[in-house]
């Protein structure tokens, strides 16, 4: 759409990237953009590896045989393909990179509340990560990334206890990610930055921090007792002894299922921005979007059990817990309404960051509502453990999330690089992505339903589900080029990019009233706020000089 | 000037408020309320074990209790008011900080870290004797013709009873960490507070380093009945 309002200017301007130079200034720095980056190279290397090891689970279901590895390999490979991606990339990557970058700019803050709280988040986050590495190296685990007691806790022989502690590690980062948010949105805001004028990115990344805050440390202690009753035979899950394995699966739960809206909350609020911008009109219902966050937020710390129905638990659970995890879905239509809602007679731009937001919008539909059909207790008893359910949570973390993560980047990359990246191949990508994506997992929805169960590497007494097979190998393929463009020509662009205008889209909120990239303290004075968010209508008005809407005295 | 001392402010007379705050009273309320956001986790984090122990004494209440006869109440007592005393000098510490008490805020911090130490050197005696009785899970546990209170003639199940020591060990030692953890804090809030860093304008690490010695004090007010006086009468 703006392509054509490249202002020429000042090429090296004092910003955080080039005021100090040498690694030190970057390992010791508190710059939450630095810090941003940081994380950005480090899941980018576990995107990667997760993705790596998709590729070899989806060579291996190539053909009906178990051929190309043996059955343990295929075991570690699934584990350690939903461990890396789910705990290294998924949690950390929209809050850590995108929320990390941002949170601080949309409020009017020079940095977060506590910027060495949240270096050291990085730094816990990569000795995670190492962790996981050498666990990887030295044998890896073959549990699946639930791991599941009395399995994980008595029988395996792999390294349960290292993964434990990486993971264990690795949650704490995320612990104090969230609490530098909740603070810093609580205390840091701009004079005139009130809570209904907050970018509904706050408002998600708030919801998305109470998640990481409350859920996180019962994972946590949940992993002490998995460890401790590994390494000292304590006996708190294992049946043997009077224990109680389905104990460990409701506080397994209690964390993972609401780490699904960690990971899909913060790609909601990038998809609103997007959705208003190129639209072009205030986001339909603020404070619906707003406070649907926040009811997602709260209704997913009360759905845990559904993961759980075939499991043994008592049926009159099961049937409250499948009736709450349909009020889930209200605040996620209500989203997806108001966005729709938005979109309708904007006037549109098909720039790259919007083919995102549409590819989330129809895969999160799609995602959402075959998770009706899982909440469902007849449908799931049906479905359970079958490819129905890894296509569905593969919709929302893939199609959700992921489509979420790249359209952000995408948007934000001027404002992050100071250079504008090939619209071309950017859009090219998109349609590459949301083709791949497709081709790969909605052939696993009817796999699902006619009864392939998942985590089996060897389907040769079923042969004929063999053609679905190929063409989600094949879909897979495409969806790995998709992927590896945009991290091609994003690097290309931050040497051979055309330099970006501070506001290249012509958008709304503050992070846009700064040079790009900004300078190390965000703003050159404190930002006043005296408009409200998404102020299109206005921004587009002829009469630019026309004064806001309404002077809100500073409160303070 | 490497990162870690530019984000000192520049004025000469409050080196303490760093740089992206926009006054002292910001950087107090953001670090205040940080403590509180750490503290609902930390609750979450017993959470999940308060949830474990729920589930197994509802289920094994008798073992729980024959099991819970074992360990030292006169010992948990008394490390309940260790613990409570050394909130009051907490609470001084605290006050003696607001009120420019230089003498006194030594005084409460020393104290304080002593009724720490206490606490798990009395603790220690109390693992020394459960591995004397072989009450500590694993293959030399043993809990054979233990009586359920209340029921003579009844023995309870070692396997049950083994849960409950494993409860005991995991939420009392996870306590232990965080007692061990606060003395380090309480440690580094000494050396600050004999250096004179703490003022009556700045004393935030007093208070939310207090908030944390609190919060672990609270913890123990729960364990302690939940551990210590499952069906005990007088």
């Amino acid at each position: 759409m703006s392509m054509e309002i490249a202002i020429p200017q000042p090429v090296e301007r004092e910003n955080y990237l080039n005021k100090k130079y040498g690694v030190w200034s970057w390992l010791l720095t508190t710059d939450h953009k630095r810090i941003a980056l940081l994380y950005l190279l480090s899941i980018t290397f576990f995107f990667f590896i997760g993705g790596f090891f998709a590729l070899l689970i989806r060579l291996e279901l190539l053909t009906p045989a178990g051929d190309l590895v043996q059955a343990d390999t295929y075991n570690k490979l699934f584990t350690m393909h939903g461990m890396v991606m789910v705990f290294f990339f998924l949690i950390p990557s929209i809050p850590a990179v995108l929320g990390n970058f941002l949170v601080p700019m949309m409020i009017g803050a020079k940095d977060l509340a506590f910027p060495r709280i949240n270096l050291l988040s990085w730094y816990l986050y990569v000795i995670g990560g190492v962790l996981m590495l050498h666990c990887m190296l030295t044998g890896g685990v073959d549990t699946g990334w639930t791991f599941y007691a009395p399995y994980s806790t008595n029988f395996t022989n792999t390294k349960i206890v290292e993964a434990g502690l990486a993971i264990f590690i690795a949650g704490f980062s995320s612990i104090l990610t969230g609490l530098n948010f909740v603070v810093t949105i609580h205390r840091m805001r701009a004079p005139g930055m009130t809570w209904s004028r907050l970018p509904l990115f706050i408002w998600a990344h708030y919801a998305t921090s109470i998640i990481q805050l409350l859920g996180t440390p019962v994972v946590a202690v949940t992993i002490v007792l998995v460890a401790a009753e590994r390494a000292l035979h304590l006996g708190i899950f294992d049946p043997k002894l009077g224990g109680d394995p389905l104990l460990f699966q409701h506080l397994f739960w209690f964390y993972s299922h609401p780490a699904v809206y960690i990971m899909i909350l913060p790609s909601m609020g990038v998809v609103t921005e997007i959705i208003a911008c190129f639209s072009r009109k205030r986001i339909f219902g603020y404070s619906f979007v707003a406070f649907s966050s926040i009811a997602i937020a709260v209704f997913g710390f009360l759905v845990w059990a559904h993961h759980m129905f075939v499991a043994g638990m008592s049926v009159y659970a099961a049937l409250v817990f499948s009736l709450l995890s349909y009020a889930v879905a209200v605040p996620s239509a209500i989203k997806v309404f108001n966005w729709t809602a938005t979109l309708y007679k904007g006037s549109i731009h098909y720039d790259a960051p919007m083919l995102y937001a549409f590819g989330f919008l129809g895969l999160f539909t799609v995602g959402g509502l075959t998770g009706l059909f899982l909440a469902a207790l007849g449908i799931d008893t049906h479905v359970t453990d079958t490819y129905f359910v890894v296509a569905h949570f593969h919709y929302i973390m893939v199609g959700g999330a992921v489509m979420g993560y790249l359209g952000g980047m995408h948007f934000w990359w001027p404002k992050i690089s100071g250079r504008l990246y090939p619209e071309g191949w950017a859009r090219l990508a998109a349609l590459i992505v949301f083709i791949g994506f497709n081709l790969t997992f909605f052939p696993q929805f009817l796999l699902g339903y006619m009864g392939m169960p998942r985590r089996y590497y060897d389907y040769s007494h079923m042969p004929e589900f063999q053609v679905l097979n190929v063409l989600s190998t094949a879909g897979a393929t495409v969806l790995g080029v998709g992927y590896l463009l945009p991290m091609i020509y994003f690097l290309w662009s931050m040497r051979y990019g055309k330099p970006a205008p501070d506001n290249p889209w012509n958008a709304a909120g503050l992070e846009w009233k700064t040079s790009s990239p900004p300078t190390t303290f965000n703003f050159e004075e404190e930002p006043v706020v005296t408009w409200e968010a998404y102020n299109y209508e206005e921004l587009d008005s002829p009469d630019k000089d026309a004064p806001h809407s309404e002077e809100v005295p500073v409160a303070r | 000037m490497p990162d870690s001392t530019a984000v000192l402010h520049q004025e000469e007379d409050r080196p303490e408020l760093l740089h992206h705050f926009a006054d002292a009273e910001q950087q107090r309320d953001a670090s205040s309320l940080g403590m509180w956001v750490f503290l609902a986790t930390e609750v979450m984090f017993f959470g999940g074990l308060f949830c474990a122990y729920l589930v197994y004494r509802r289920w094994y209440f008798g073992d729980f209790a024959a099991a819970s006869k074992s360990i030292n109440m006169a010992l948990g007592a008394t490390n309940t008011a260790v613990l409570i005393c050394s909130s009051l000098t907490v609470v001084l510490a605290v006050w003696a900080a607001q009120t420019a008490r230089r003498t006194l805020l030594l005084v409460s911090l020393a104290i304080t870290m002593l009724l720490g130490v206490t606490f798990l050197g009395i603790k220690g005696i109390e693992y020394r004797d459960k591995f004397v009785e072989h009450h500590v899970p694993g293959a030399s546990f043993s809990f054979e013709h233990e009586s359920i209170p209340g029921h003579p003639g009844q023995y309870a199940n070692p396997r049950h009873a083994q849960i409950f020591f494993s409860l005991y060990f995991v939420m009392t030692g996870l306590h232990a960490l965080h007692m061990i953890i606060g003395l380090g804090i309480f440690l580094w809030l000494l050396i600050m507070a004999w250096k004179g860093r703490f003022t009556p304008e700045y004393n935030t690490p007093i208070e939310i380093g207090g908030l944390y010695w609190h919060f672990v004090d609270i913890i123990w007010i729960y364990l302690f009945p939940l551990l210590y006086l499952i069906d005990r009468h007088p």
